[in-house]
């Protein structure tokens, strides 16, 4: 009886992969647990192993083939029996732990697949492969000329080599960011160019390795700190606000902390509570900190700039599902954005939504639905939490007299919640309705597909949201 | 071998020994250095606790009397460049490192004229010029940032090193650990400073910490250390001699574990049930630092009248301090809102 292999998922966000490596050709006969072939993607390398003993009768995909979407079948073994993938090599042997954020669990792949969807958010087509709509250059904001398609982990990583090529004093640290090239690649290639002294793993001990990060910032050097997620800087947030916000105030201002502490925020794809938490109210509650979230590519690397040159410390939120989605980004060498303006992404003239990180996304696909059923719906990008861009977010609502907020988060005391008090603030009498949040449900996330799909915002949830604030039905 | 002294050194393990003498002994000039330094520590403490009792300092308030010897001591270690860095029991720290007393008072006062312009308070002050980099009020916090320094000076290679400060409580903190661990890993030039003054606040060290060497801490990242009687200021400069030595040929960090005492309470406020009058009676007339200083200096042959110039001298030192931290002025209303974030260049 034969047997299909299918592409397995490395992590719960992989959609495709490159294979790499046969390690068994056409002919052979493989036992269950042999190594068969290599796999990579853009994070990691691994191996896959036989779960099925018998002749492996046809490789259906050569060496060095790019794109394969997982689930696809890619070998027979005896003739194969169309059969759905029960024979399936699941990830056994990743090189190293790569995705300790992402989930290293061997998963079966069909899911992994449609958890990439669910994280994707209503997105058609697959995040790694979906260029984003290019939003046009905004009134006011500088011009920079020729884009060309990069996706966020480049310009993260562009950013960072820029900074670094520039100032000697900017070093990365974190965990497997040197060797390992990064827990998600992002700091893919800096070890070659700027070698270990300024390129250094760190051992598993964030609130260590951060106040030593800080304490060398309070002299003048220019760490970025990587965690490899956001909800492992819990470990040190004591350092982050306790002596990394705080110090510049209490000593009168002699002595600043220039540093940058950046990596994924919020949730991935079926990691569970502990590793699904968007820390963006958390940080931007704190006088002293700046708090960023790039949505593109450009966003990320034009703000990743502007971070590490900030004289303060500056909290980056990335996202992980962002990661490989490829936006046009200015190839101008001297690119960078300011941190505290935000970027009208879509105008519209019907409803303000206001959105951060992946969420602009949703909004703006959300405004395309809109559009549809006649409503114009202008989309903000915030790019920069605090400071907050409130004079952008105002202007808007006065034209729109409608808000709605969208954020991952959790809505009590969230980012939603900032928005619409201060637009209550400045614009009360421009309202014609009762702002609404668009935010995560308020509890723990979930691990089942099912439930992690209901607790995030949808495309669909930012549609009712914007109907409701212009009464439509 | 991880513990004990480095080679051709007095070994001092275990239960702190008597005052060394010979080569760790200091030339009547130095002692005489650190006798006024420790005075000049002890007599601004004591000044600072009269305010508070008058209600002229505010807040926490940890004084550092008995204690002088450490920092007096170990401040003699140093070249220029070298950093330090410690908890909220930091005033003695600060006169050490040469900041002026005015501006250490006016600061407990929270006066514009005090080190962070009357933000910071006790707890909080800073000084780049004098290599002091605080003051940090979340015990344990200031050891990771004090790897950071001496991180940072590897990073420049500048030969420098750090002095990072903590109590035996704070020795207990997970940070601490990890800072070891970095420390190790990298050879950072930190002097990891453990003042065991027998109490965490109103917990005794015994009662805190399993570890009864606070010396031996670093030993699984082989990092070598040694107890010190830290009521002496000879066998303080000493020891600090042969850490900050070992940092600066780049062979990592080191760690000295000071016993020491504090004669006052944890802060102002403390009722001080935790331990006998006898108890601190005793270490004040066995083992005061100054004391034992003074009564060298006068054996030496020194004259009492110089001494007495010096007693002066401080005396006029704190008492100007003290008025200056009376008379400037309160910060300006519109210093609430400067020193938040740095402008972008």
């Amino acid at each position: 009886m034969g047997a299909t292999i299918l592409m397995p998922a490395l992590s719960p966000t992989m959609t495709e992969g490159k294979l790499a490596r046969w390690l068994k050709k056409e002919g052979d006969t493989v036992a269950a647990g042999d190594i068969i072939a290599e796999i990579e993607t853009d994070k990691a390398t691994m191996e896959v192993e036989a779960v099925d003993e018998g002749e492996l009768t046809r490789i259906l995909v050569p060496e060095g083939t790019e794109n394969v979407a997982v689930n696809s079948p890619i070998a027979e073994i005896d003739g194969g029996d169309g059969g759905a993938g029960t024979s399936a090599s699941g990830p056994q042997q990743p090189v190293s732990n790569a995705t300790q954020a992402g989930g290293e669990t061997a998963e079966v792949a069909k899911e992994a697949e449609d958890h990439a969807a669910v994280a994707a958010k209503g997105t058609e087509q697959r995040p790694e492969t979906d260029a984003q709509p290019k939003a046009p250059a905004q009134e006011g904001e500088k011009d920079w000329g020729e884009t060309r398609p990069i996706t966020v982990r480049e310009a993260l990583r562009d950013a960072m080599a820029a900074e670094m090529r520039r100032d000697d004093k900017v070093f990365l640290m974190g965990e497997e960011v040197a060797q390992y090239q990064g827990a998600y690649k992002i700091s893919q290639g800096l070890l070659d160019e700027f070698g270990p002294k300024r390129v250094i793993d760190m051992p598993i001990t964030e609130h260590g390795f951060t106040g030593m990060a800080v304490g060398a910032a309070f002299t003048g050097l220019k760490p970025i700190v990587e965690f490899m997620t956001f909800n492992f800087s819990m470990q040190a947030i004591d350092q982050i606000v306790n002596s990394a916000a705080k110090t510049l105030y209490m000593s009168g201002g002699q002595l600043g902390c220039p540093i940058v502490f950046r990596g994924p925020n919020g949730a991935a794809a079926r990691v569970a509570a502990q590793h699904s938490q968007d820390y963006a109210s958390w940080y931007a509650h704190v006088p002293g900190l700046k708090v960023v979230a790039p949505w593109s590519a450009a966003d990320a690397k034009g703000l990743l700039r502007a971070a590490i040159r900030d004289p303060n410390p500056v909290v980056f939120l990335e996202n992980e599902i962002l990661y490989g989605q490829t936006f046009e980004c200015p190839v101008d060498e001297d690119f960078i954005l300011p941190i505290g303006k935000a970027k009208i992404e879509r105008k519209g003239k019907d409803v303000t939504i206001v959105a951060y990180s992946i969420e602009v996304g949703l909004a703006m696909q959300a405004a395309e639905k809109l559009a549809e059923q006649g409503i114009e719906a202008e989309v903000i990008n915030l790019r920069s939490i605090r400071p907050l861009d409130i004079d952008t977010i105002v202007a808007s609502v006065k034209k729109t007299n409608r808000l709605v907020t969208v954020e991952e988060g959790w809505a009590f005391s969230g980012i939603g919640c900032e928005v619409a008090m201060q637009v209550i603030e400045h614009a009360f009498d421009h309202l014609d309705a009762p702002p609404v949040r668009v935010a995560g449900l308020d509890v723990p996330m979930p691990y089942a597909a099912n439930l992690e799909k209901l607790a995030l915002p949808t495309v669909e949830h930012v549609i009712n949201a914007a109907k409701q604030v212009t009464y439509r039905k | 071998m991880v513990q004990g002294a480095e080679a051709g050194t007095t070994k001092r393990r275990g239960k702190a020994k008597s005052p060394p003498t010979g080569r760790d002994g200091l030339s009547r000039e130095q002692l005489l250095q650190a006798y006024r330094d420790m005075l000049l520590i002890r007599r601004f403490e004591e000044k600072a606790g009269q305010l508070y009792g008058m209600g002229l300092i505010g807040g926490f308030c940890h004084l550092y009397i008995g204690q002088e010897a450490v920092v007096v001591g170990m401040q003699m270690c140093l070249q220029p460049g070298d950093q330090v860095i410690t908890s909220y029991r930091d005033h003695g720290h600060m006169l050490a490192t040469g900041m002026e007393a005015r501006g250490v008072m006016a600061e407990l006062t929270g006066r514009s004229g005090g080190y962070s312009k009357g933000k910071g308070g006790s707890m909080h002050m800073f000084s780049r010029e004098k290599g002091f980099y605080g003051g940090h009020g979340i015990v344990g916090a200031q050891v990771s940032l004090g790897a950071g320094l001496a991180f940072a000076n590897m990073y420049r290679d500048n030969g420098n090193v750090c002095l990072t400060y903590y109590g035996d409580g704070a020795a207990n903190q997970g940070q601490v650990f990890e800072s070891y661990n970095l420390a190790a890993l990298f050879k950072l030039p930190v002097v990891f400073i453990i003042e065991n003054n027998k109490y965490g606040m109103g917990t005794s060290a015994d009662r805190a910490s399993a570890s009864k060497d606070r010396s031996k801490d670093g030993s699984p990242w082989g990092i070598p250390g040694e107890q010190v009687d830290g009521m002496d200021v000879e066998a303080v400069k000493a020891a600090g001699e042969r850490a900050v030595a070992h940092c600066r040929e780049g062979r990592g960090p080191y760690i000295l574990e000071m016993k020491t005492y504090r004669y006052r309470g944890h802060s102002m406020s403390d009722p001080a049930k935790y331990r006998t009058r006898e108890e601190v009676q005793k270490m004040r007339e066995q083992h005061d630092c100054i004391e034992t200083a003074r009564k060298k200096l006068l054996d030496g042959g020194l004259p009492e009248a110089e001494l007495k110039t010096i007693d002066d001298e401080v005396k006029r030192i704190v008492a100007d301090s003290a008025e200056f931290a009376q008379t400037s002025p309160e910060p300006d209303e519109s210093e609430l809102w400067t020193d938040v974030l740095l402008e972008a260049r």
